[in-house]
């Protein structure tokens, strides 16, 4: 068969409508995926001001109003408007039905009406841009929410409706896998990503709910005067906290868990060796998404709770990290007696392993409470979560890309430059966020538009590296997008990594709009590489 | 040797409870270094080891997927590493939180953007907490507005301030100086500039600076208190002596137009004299200067009226030259 009359989802059917309207899963996350990428992009413009405002004390680019509503979009839109809807939305969209076999998600119009949701609530969020930003931080903490002049009401609003998204995309995707299913593919023969999407999916439909009302009580207090949280009107600031982070904790899970299931799917297909511990990294998956929702108070070990809650917290955030440190350790342990390649996809599964693992660690420190006052509110925070957040997520979301781009568009990007890039972002973010380490440590809090003499060197360093991350990130899309222009086409049926799954081995390169051109039937398991030889098809 | 390690990750260790927190620091750094190089070693030697070789054929690999002693090994020694942890983390937070008995109690209050400090024995002071040294000493945090919070680097303790209770921290302060405290709890436009200090003395001078607070000014001539209130009541937050915008308007810019009028944001104009200052001092929120924004908040019951006499009068002798 000849690739022009070859149909895929990409060229069929055509015209405007036929994607706007489109309930194919491909076509939605696809649009998540163009999406998120324009505000991963705004949201790392706005990184780069803040970094060149910091390269030394003093107000030298921006004033404290202008820095105070960079980094609160920056956080806004990196977390509610890219990392959590995004994802999810395109990854998890693009590849769990071929990943269980299906012809589509269980529910294909509410997933369209999820991407109208996100889009709805995502104006929202421009609006209060255009309108003058907002300066509260990402978390509204109050009363300064309730008594700042910006547009906290249109930003709030915008993050209570994308959260209907979120709800209503994790409600298809658990239908999906527990519904969707080809016969044969029983829960412990699904690739890890499923488990990954699955315990993502259970934490979005239960914490998102808690913040949508904590948004809807801001706003009542706002706009009716019902004291809940402000003090002037009776209200209680530290029960806004609780509220808040009793979603926004497990929201780091919904951040990190489908990292997870990235890096289970990358290193064993390109080191070509049955994942070690299979039953454990699916368990840990459900039970990190569990304790997630038992240790918020750990962001909270300076507002004055109770020495017996401190010690509570404290102790259960420990119960977190012991089954992510055997994943680690389980991964890493993948590629014994394996044959690795060191492809652009695999570069990034070990950058994550690197970065992951300090993001982890340093986790340690502030879960310790004693360690932990002293630096809460400081840089080191700032640089443990962009260790977890963009080393941990992000790098995972750009290998993840990396990995199925050539399944997902039927394009291969340049391998070189995809392998240089990757080297930049890696050195690129060490450079930015390590000194914020030593900075958090020697007294610097956070949210400051200004600092002390003291401080001027470890920030200027910071700087210059994070424009070598922001460049190298830049290349390392624009390197993935400029395969569309180039038409850099691979076979319908190629496999360039050698993927056991069944999006590599069932379907053609980009799907066809039905996904499958037959049911396809079950032959082994995801990660079978002890049993069978899957060629690696590159280019015709 | 952790001496200079001490130096080098953190600032002076200045309370009692200090080293201990950074031996904490040091134990779980040790751990995860440890940690963290078998990670990068571990990965580094399988990637290296089993790589693909050129021209190698595609064959069938290892079925081994489990081993019960590795994975016993990476769930028992970080369980016993963590446990550690964390039994230290509350040993050391139980001495961060249990006051003496003894302890002097200061009470001090966060407003936007500076801090009051309100002494035992009477007196108050702006941004300049004193405390004796090897005394124990109570701070009874509270806010006026919204959350800040009170942080001392050099005694590794910090809290937050909220505006509906109470809450406590304390320090024994082992070695006289001047250090620095920021506020980490994000306020607003002027977060980053809510910096104060602390100094700790010896006690006997401590006790002798107690007795003469708030009554060491009335012999300095006026313009010269002035100048001293500028930066003791922390008006240098938000307004500069050259002429260059902050938060509020410049000292000198207001000193400059003398005499002339001064637009209002709601159109309206006033002409700069006396009683303008004052009323700005007294009533910031009733005329806001156009283009900038009403956020400062109000001296009343702060400054006495030969303060604010002093203050207009250090203002009035402002011009290019001065420097403070």
């Amino acid at each position: 068969m000849s690739e022009n009359t070859k149909q895929n989802y990409l060229n069929h059917p055509k015209g405007i409508m036929s994607w706007l309207l489109t309930l194919d899963h491909k076509r939605i996350g696809l649009m998540y995926l163009f999406s998120g990428i324009l505000f991963f992009f705004l949201g790392g413009l706005l990184a780069l001001v803040m970094r060149f405002e910091l390269a030394a004390p003093g107000n030298d680019i921006i004033s404290n109003e202008v820095y105070n509503n960079a980094y609160t979009l920056h956080g806004a839109i990196m977390i509610f408007l890219f990392i959590i809807p995004a994802i999810p939305g395109a990854l998890g969209n693009i590849l769990l039905p071929l990943m269980v076999g299906a012809k589509d998600v269980a529910f294909p119009r509410l997933n369209l009406a999820s991407f109208y949701i996100y889009s709805f609530g995502a104006l929202f969020a421009m609006y209060t841009i255009i309108n003058g930003g907002v300066d509260t931080g990402w978390t509204f903490y109050t009363p300064y929410s309730t008594q700042s002049t910006s547009n906290v009401v249109p930003m709030t609003l915008g993050i209570f409706i994308i959260g209907f998204s979120s709800i209503l995309t994790g409600l298809n995707f658990i239908a999906t896998v527990h519904k969707m299913r080809i016969p044969g593919l029983t829960w412990y023969k699904l690739p890890l990503f499923v488990w990954a999407l699955y315990g993502t999916s259970l934490v979005q439909i239960t914490a998102t709910p808690v913040l949508a009302i904590t948004m809807v009580l801001l706003m009542l207090e706002r706009f009716l005067g019902i004291g809940i949280f402000d003090p002037a009107l009776g209200g209680d600031p530290v029960l806004y906290q609780h509220f808040f982070w009793f979603y926004s904790h497990p929201a780091v899970y919904i951040m990190i868990l489908p990292a997870f299931g990235i890096i289970s799917e990358i290193i064993p297909v390109h080191s070509r060796k049955k994942i070690w511990g299979y039953k454990f990294i699916a368990y840990s998956t459900l039970s990190i998404a569990f304790i997630g929702f038992l240790v918020w108070g750990h962001h909270m070990f300076t507002s004055g709770q109770s020495v017996f809650s401190q010690i509570v917290f404290s102790f259960i955030t420990y119960f977190v990290g012991i089954p992510t440190g055997v994943k680690i350790f389980s991964w890493i342990l993948t590629m014994y007696k394996g044959q690795v390649s060191f492809t652009p996809p695999m570069f990034y599964a070990l950058a994550f392993l690197f970065l992951f693992t300090i993001g982890g660690l340093t986790g340690i420190f502030l879960g310790a409470v004693a360690l932990d006052i002293h630096l809460h509110d400081t840089y080191f925070v700032v640089a443990h979560f962009h260790y977890v957040m963009q080393g941990g997520t992000i790098v995972a979301f750009l290998g993840g890309l990396h990995h199925w781009w050539p399944k997902s568009f039927g394009v291969m990007y340049n391998q070189t430059i995809a392998n240089i890039a990757a080297l930049g972002v890696f050195i690129g973010f060490n450079g930015t966020f390590f000194p914020q380490f030593l900075l958090g440590l020697r007294g610097m809090p956070r949210r400051y538009a200004t600092y002390d003499e003291q401080f001027v060197e470890l920030h200027s360093y910071s700087t210059f590296w994070s424009g070598i991350l922001g460049i190298s990130i830049f290349i390392a899309v624009m390197n993935l997008f400029w395969s569309f222009i180039k038409k850099n086409k691979v076979d319908p049926g190629s496999n360039p990594w050698g993927g056991m799954t069944l999006e590599w081995t069932h379907t053609s390169s980009p799907p066809h709009p039905h996904n499958f051109e037959e049911e396809p039937v079950l032959q082994h398991g995801p990660y079978d590489y002890d049993k069978v030889i899957v060629e690696k098809t590159y280019n015709k | 040797m952790l001496d200079r390690l001490t130096e080098f990750f953190f600032p002076k260790q200045v309370s009692t409870f200090a080293s201990d927190i950074d031996n904490l620091y040091f134990f779980i750094f040790y751990s995860s270094v440890a940690l963290f190089l078998i990670v990068v070693f571990g990965m580094v030697y399988l990637s290296i080891k089993y790589r693909h070789r050129k021209g190698e054929e595609l064959k069938l690999t290892s079925s081994k997927d489990h081993s019960n002693l590795l994975e016993s090994m990476f769930f028992i020694i970080p369980l016993i590493l963590v446990s550690i942890t964390f039994v230290w983390g509350i040993r050391s937070y139980l001495k961060m939180v249990i006051v003496p008995d003894d302890a002097i109690e200061i009470k001090v209050t966060g407003q936007s953007w500076f801090w009051t400090f309100d002494y035992p024995d009477g007196g108050t002071t702006l941004n300049e907490l004193v405390v004796p040294s090897n005394k124990p000493v109570k701070l009874v945090l509270s806010s006026k507005d919204v959350l800040h919070s009170f942080f001392i680097p050099v005694m590794r303790s910090k809290m937050d301030c909220l505006p509906n209770r109470y809450n406590v921290m304390w320090f024994d302060a082992t070695k006289e100086g001047v250090y620095d405290i920021f506020c980490t709890e994000y306020c607003g436009t002027g977060h980053s500039q809510m910096g104060a200090k602390v100094i700790v003395m010896q006690p006997a001078q401590y006790e002798e600076w107690a007795s003469e607070l708030g009554s060491e000014d009335d012999d300095l001539p006026l313009d010269e208190l002035g100048a001293k209130l500028y930066t003791k009541k922390a008006c240098n937050t938000c307004h500069t002596l050259d002429g260059s915008a902050l938060v509020g308007p410049s000292y000198l810019q207001t000193s400059q137009m003398w005499g002339q009028e001064r637009v209002f944001d709601d159109g309206t104009s006033t002409v700069i004299d006396d009683n303008y200052i004052r009323s700005s001092i007294l009533e910031p929120m009733t005329q806001i200067v156009a283009g900038y924004q009403g956020v400062m908040p109000t001296y009343q019951g702060l400054l006495s009226d030969r303060e604010l006499d002093a203050l207009i009068a250090f203002l009035k002798t402002l011009n290019e030259d001065s420097q403070i």
